[in-house]
């Protein structure tokens, strides 16, 4: 049996606090780079995130299997693609991590850690954020190799609304994977993902699916997402309809992320 | 950041008042004391579902308590946890490590969070996590698990570590190198507070064990301590002559107690019976060997085997709480 020895306990807890932890900014990158690294060594993630966004890029520009309604068929699809990797970066592939991070216990261990809960999210959304700087610049390189144009005064305001369409997703994958089991968590995200891009009008426009469902898929945040990069890329002017409508998801999804998140 | 920080280092590592904590309709922990001295080992020891993990868990700032209080360092887990977080290791029961990072990258990982962590390739060599250092998460053993989640607990340099069940799963070799970093620990001016329903565990480690069961602290101490000068007997017999019934316990106890109260020792001595092995707990000497025999003799028992020896945590939280504890 060994003494106690001194501990030094008289020292302010904040000096103790800044000798001990690494600074928050190493902490919150080397958190951003461990989400990154995650999905890009996954294969299901990559398929999802990068292979299928070309794949769908290449095919509905290069095919006309699918009636597109204009000659312009890149300058359609590219904007649409991109709204898809959003959405599929932003809420699939991290509602799923997330899930089974907070199964796994992972997110309660990193949470005692000096990376804290903030330090944690303030992580996953960097890292969700450089895995989106890669997927636009892969799709924006095909895209401008299969001859798109893109209204050039419109990149500002279609960076704007991809910011407010990562919110609002991320917001969704954080509520679901918050609050299910990580089972349900996995085909809740998959089943939304699919619907979406079947009849949400985030890949193609809503002006291709049937009446009623036109009219709803505007106000869904996949909807909204991608007719205000269709908008943005070929007008160059941000639609105000779209950007509100993303923005109430985001603050609808947001507060009730907040809300209703469980860590265990 | 506290106005006010711990005024001296008598301040216990862990000082736990009149915790209560409910999930919906399960009370977890119903008014639970502990004190975990500093620099020392202490082991809450108790069944599944006594409120152990709870317990710890309001410790680590996972959980809030309902009622009561919880101090780690002086600090408040919940209210000062930027400033705790640096100074306490965690070792969740469920691991907490991502599951398709490799072992090694998990524990470098964790590592980033400290200004100052332990020797990454250091302590993956003591905990022999080389052989698997490159496999995923989610592909490691039990025992591999285990070790990965300690080693993580420790990289930060915690002056106080919490371990939930770290040797759960474990094959006796590991289980023995994991001891082995617990006391390294100590000896290295940690504390150190473990959970655990193995009493070999607690009596193999702890400085000092809290008991708990059904959410409360019903002993505390150090292991001699809680298992006092007393001693336990087993004894099995089979009637000789066959129209004798089964021993009963209760007259035996009655016997003890006065046999050894004629020889001078006063003792109150307790018996227990299960299929024909009795269970004696009383002052293991000659005088309560002597009395058991004759008692067999007077009762026409044959006495088929009779140990003696040290009472163990097993018999005390038997006293305690009339069940047992696995």
């Amino acid at each position: 049996m060994s003494l106690p020895v001194d501990v030094p306990a008289e020292q302010d807890a904040a000096v103790l606090h800044e000798q001990q932890a690494a600074p928050l900014a190493r902490r919150v990158v080397a958190q951003a780079r461990v989400e990154m690294r995650t999905v890009l060594r996954n294969g299901e993630q990559l398929v999802i995130t990068l292979v299928l966004p070309v794949l769908l890029l290449v095919g509905l520009t290069r095919t006309s299997l699918v009636d597109l309604g204009t000659e312009d068929r890149i300058g359609l699809v590219a904007p649409g693609v991109l709204a898809l990797a959003v959405m599929s970066t932003a809420f699939t592939s991290q509602a799923i991590a997330t899930g089974f991070d907070r199964r796994n216990g992972v997110l309660r261990l990193l949470a005692t850690t000096p990376l804290g809960r903030r330090g944690l999210l303030t992580g996953k959304v960097l890292g969700i954020a450089g895995i989106q700087l890669l997927q636009m610049a892969v799709l924006v390189a095909v895209s401008l190799a299969l001859g798109w144009s893109p209204a050039i005064a419109g990149v500002p305001g279609a960076l704007l609304v991809v910011v407010l369409g990562t919110a609002a997703f991320t917001s969704l994958a954080l509520l679901v994977a918050g609050t299910l089991r990580a089972e349900a968590v996995l085909a809740v995200a998959n089943l939304l993902w699919v619907l979406l891009l079947a009849g949400g009008a985030v890949l193609l426009p809503a002006s291709l699916l049937p009446a009623p469902l036109a009219e709803v898929a505007v106000l869904l945040p996949s909807g909204a997402l991608g007719e205000a990069l269709r908008t943005v890329l070929t007008e160059g002017a941000v639609p105000l309809v779209p950007v509100a409508v993303l923005t109430a998801w985001t603050v609808l999804l947001g507060g009730a992320a907040v809300r209703l998140f469980r860590w265990h | 950041m506290p106005a006010t920080t711990p005024a001296s280092t008598g301040e216990p590592a862990v000082r736990v008042d009149g915790l209560t904590k409910r999930y919906r309709r399960v009370e977890a922990v119903r008014g639970l004391d502990l004190v975990a001295p500093r620099g020392r080992i202490t082991a809450l020891l108790g069944p599944n579902g006594a409120g152990k993990t709870t317990t710890v868990e309001c410790c680590e700032g996972l959980r809030r308590p309902d009622t009561g209080t919880v101090r780690v360092l002086g600090l408040d887990p919940v209210r000062d946890a930027p400033a705790l977080r640096p100074r306490v290791g965690v070792m969740l029961q469920d691991g907490g490590l991502p599951s398709t990072v490799p072992a090694l990258e998990a524990l470098r990982h964790v590592s980033r969070m400290y200004a100052r962590p332990r020797d990454v390739s250091e302590l993956a060599e003591r905990l022999g996590l080389g052989s698997f250092a490159r496999t995923p998460v989610r592909r490691l053993s039990g025992g591999q698990r285990q070790r990965l989640a300690l080693a993580t607990a420790v990289v930060g340099r915690p002056t106080v570590v919490f371990l939930d069940e770290p040797s759960a799963g474990l094959d006796p070799q590991a289980r023995l190198a994991v001891w082995q970093l617990v006391r390294d620990l100590r000896a290295d001016g940690v504390s150190v507070v473990v959970t655990t329903h193995q009493m070999a565990e607690a009596e193999a480690l702890a400085d000092h064990v809290v008991v708990v069961d059904h959410g409360q602290a019903i002993a505390s101490g150090t292991v001699d301590s809680l298992v006092g000068g007393d001693g336990s007997m087993h004894v099995s017999v089979q009637p000789l002559a066959p129209h004798r019934a089964e021993p009963a316990d209760a007259e035996l106890a009655r016997h003890l107690t006065d046999a050894l109260g004629r020889s001078g020792h006063e003792h109150s001595v307790t018996t227990s019976s299960l299929a024909g092995t009795l269970e004696v707990h009383g002052p293991p000497g000659p005088e309560l060997v002597h009395a058991v025999t004759g008692w067999a003799r007077d009762q026409e028992l044959l006495i088929t085997s009779l140990t003696t020896g040290r009472r163990t945590l097993e018999d005390v939280f038997l006293d305690l709480t009339g069940r047992s504890l696995r």
